[in-house]
């Protein structure tokens, strides 16, 4: 038995090429663990495109459909209903995507499959740039953060909430997550596999990115729990559209037991442009969402 | 013998899917393909057609839904147009990099703007690189066949390929001929339910598709990229034995042969052929036997299939004639002609080469009658008696 209680097996094989302290590895780690080995991954362009490994061998230990930038969420409708004419019921079909390739170019593809209730389940791992081409800027991208498109000023507009644009499809669940907090990440992911056959379930994990966002790979753990700590990244859960806080999050929902968002921007290169108006405007940003969270809680 | 009906161009494209007993469709309509995915959708919804039918929100993501669906298995197939295939084009790559054997019908019809709705060739030739094999029909008839037919060749292990069967906007897609539908069963004796060289849902055998390949051989991969860059060529070049295999089996069982690679119409004692693709070429079969009957050695061929490329039985009709009429719906802008281009250079390695006359006409579905592709026979007639050739592409019925 495991300190977590998760499963022993490995999904993930060593010879993968993972920067060192990959937020998003370890989230597909946990991940894997909880789908199992009947699961088969549509994969774009993307970090794990790489990390996978090189021809002939691969790192991941599930079958992988390597597929172009903006298609998982069609070129996964097209192996569901493969599996659907051939009568094959108990494999579960994944996405796994970028952050660009699920809130900028993916978006379209992954609208439409949800739309269509395509029975799949479609992960964003959310490292908030165009890490794999160098630390681009995309819709997901914070305030404030440098990127080598925003080199200078940095980025001038918030992320995308792309948990609430799947939301609004009215899918049977969306969830968020992030790399620091595995076990929260495995129950999330247990939940989405459980609701098979009722349509596309959606989950978007924050991963922290150690040469992205300019920091020493061994705070990966740290800095994904001071995001959630700050309250910049909230952890919940919308089941069948009961909207639930969960992990940590849960006791956050009044501000003064927040961390200040200084504690996390601190700790991050990408940050260290800021002006004390720019942290003032993305306190702002955390406490304005938080209040959407509350109005939300008040309607259930 | 199947059931004859009269039907449009679309809907034998349909019939042919439900025929060919396709297991998934993705799909996104466009003018002129309509029809195609709204008899399908009939079929489905009524419980004539078994197939899963997912209706994709863009063409692009129509392909993308097409190879996750081929390689997990199953036979697929989708229908479009002009912009919905200019679209696609990435999946067009990726598909035949896949070796996806995916059917696709196009309705040829022209691009925007000015936004135009008519037959146009330039929409597919603008995906000649793509590694699709192109086939180019003139009539309902050979709309069905061919579908049937490509399925065959596509999934053939030699080939792996995708194929388009592309007819023209409306005079093919939206007039009705006489079309005999064969019967699922006779369908199936001739094309057996699609074996997929490997399926990506082995979860006891988990592959990655389509990984990172280095332009060397490296580390434990014998091959780089360019070698798999090959094998679709010679996907290619092994479906131009195939066509032909597959096109007199196909005759041999149901009585019908539209060509293989090329159609030849009375070209053995021709001076002069003049080279046609989609219905035009049925037009200029009827054009030369008019002229025929006046004492000109004139014949026809159909260009059936643009990818692999005839080039081999160009030259050998060529070998015979004093000079071909290259009647081309498309325009290379600041060239000339697609399959004129094509031509000459499958030319150039004879010794004695004929006169290549090449027409640029019927754009955005402008009207080409009979008279028409007289003109341009006589044209490259006078041309031979006086030595005085154009080099130039001739835009035929131009206003300036």
């Amino acid at each position: 038995m495991t300190i977590l209680g998760l499963p022993e097996e490995e999904y993930i094989m060593s010879g993968n090429a993972s920067c060192p302290g990959c937020g998003a590895t370890l989230a597909l780690r946990h991940v894997l663990k909880a789908l199992g080995k009947r699961t088969v991954l549509v994969i774009p362009a993307c970090c794990t495109a790489v990390i996978q490994g090189l021809y002939p061998r691969s790192g991941i230990g599930v079958p992988v459909l390597n597929m172009a930038f903006e298609a998982t969420g069609a070129a996964a409708s097209g192996v569901v209903a493969a599996l659907k004419a051939r009568g094959k019921d108990d494999i579960t079909v994944v996405g796994w995507a970028g952050d660009g390739g699920t809130a900028d170019i993916g978006i379209q593809a992954l609208s439409g499959a949800a739309e269509r209730r395509t029975d799949f389940i479609y992960i964003c791992y959310d490292n908030e740039a165009y890490m794999n081409t160098g630390i681009q800027r995309s819709g997901a991208t914070p305030y404030g953060a440098l990127t080598t498109t925003t080199p200078v000023l940095g980025k001038k507009e918030h992320k995308k909430d792309m948990p609430m644009i799947m939301a609004a499809h009215k899918i049977p669940y969306v969830a968020t997550a992030t790399s620091g907090y595995p076990k929260d990440l495995y129950e999330k992911v247990k939940r989405a596999k459980e609701l098979k056959g009722e349509g596309t379930r959606y989950l978007h994990i924050l991963s922290p990115c150690p040469p992205g966002w300019r920091y020493d790979s061994k705070l990966t753990v740290k800095i994904s729990k001071l995001a959630v700590e700050t309250g910049l990244w909230i952890l919940y859960e919308i089941d069948h559209g009961k909207f639930k806080l969960s992990g940590p999050s849960k006791r956050l929902l009044d501000p003064s037991k927040r961390k200040p968002v200084e504690e996390y921007l601190k700790l991050q290169g990408r940050f260290r442009g800021l002006s004390d108006e720019d942290i003032r405007e993305i306190q702002r940003w955390v406490d304005e969402n938080w209040k959407n969270i509350e109005k939300m809680m008040e309607t259930e | 013998m199947g059931k004859v009906i009269i039907t449009t161009g679309n809907y034998s494209a349909a019939y042919a899917a439900k025929a060919a007993k396709v297991d998934v469709v993705a799909a996104y309509p466009i003018t002129p393909q309509t029809s195609i995915i709204e008899k399908i959708s009939e079929f489905i919804e009524k419980g004539e057609m078994k197939a899963e039918y997912i209706r994709v929100e863009s063409e692009h993501s129509a392909m993308a839904a097409c190879i996750g669906a081929s390689v997990a298995g199953a036979r697929t197939f989708t229908a479009t147009s002009a912009h919905g295939l200019a679209l696609m084009h990435e999946m067009l790559h990726w598909a035949a990099a896949t070796r996806a054997p995916v059917v696709m019908a196009v309705v040829n019809r022209a691009m925007g703007p000015p936004w135009n709705i008519w037959s146009d060739h330039v929409d597919s030739l603008s995906q000649r690189d793509t590694g699709w094999m192109q086939f180019y029909v003139e009539s309902n008839q050979e709309i069905f066949d061919t579908i049937i037919q490509a399925y065959r060749v596509a999934e053939d292990p030699e080939v792996k390929m995708p194929a388009m069967i592309c007819s023209d906007a409306f005079i093919l897609s939206h007039t009705s001929q006489p079309l005999e539908i064969l019967s699922e069963e006779e369908v199936e004796d001739f094309l057996p339910p699609y074996e997929p060289p490997f399926d990506i849902t082995d979860v006891g055998h988990p592959v990655t598709h389509g990984n990172i390949v280095w332009p060397e051989p490296r580390g434990e991969s014998p091959v780089g990229y360019m070698e798999f860059r090959y094998l679709m060529h010679q996907g290619l070049l092994n479906a131009k034995r195939k066509i032909k295999e597959i096109a007199k089996e196909f005759e041999k069982k149901f009585g019908r042969n539209h060509g293989d690679l090329i159609e030849k119409y009375k070209v053995d004692d021709a001076d002069v052929a003049i080279v046609s693709m989609g219905a035009l070429a049925a037009q200029a079969k009827y054009v030369v036997d008019l002229m025929r009957e006046e004492g000109y050695r004139v014949g026809a061929i159909k260009l059936r299939v643009f990818r692999p490329f005839p080039d081999d039985e160009i030259r050998e009709i060529a070998k015979g004639l004093k000079a071909l009429v290259v009647a081309d719906r498309n325009i290379s802008y600041g060239h000339k002609g697609i399959s004129a281009t094509e031509i000459e250079s499958a030319l150039y390695s004879l010794e004695k080469r004929p006169l290549v006359l090449n027409f640029i006409m019927g754009i955005g579905g402008r009207d080409v009658k009979p008279e028409d592709q007289r003109k341009m026979i006589e044209t490259v007639f006078n041309i031979i008696e006086t030595g005085q050739l154009t080099k130039e592409a001739e835009w035929y019925g131009l206003l300036r």
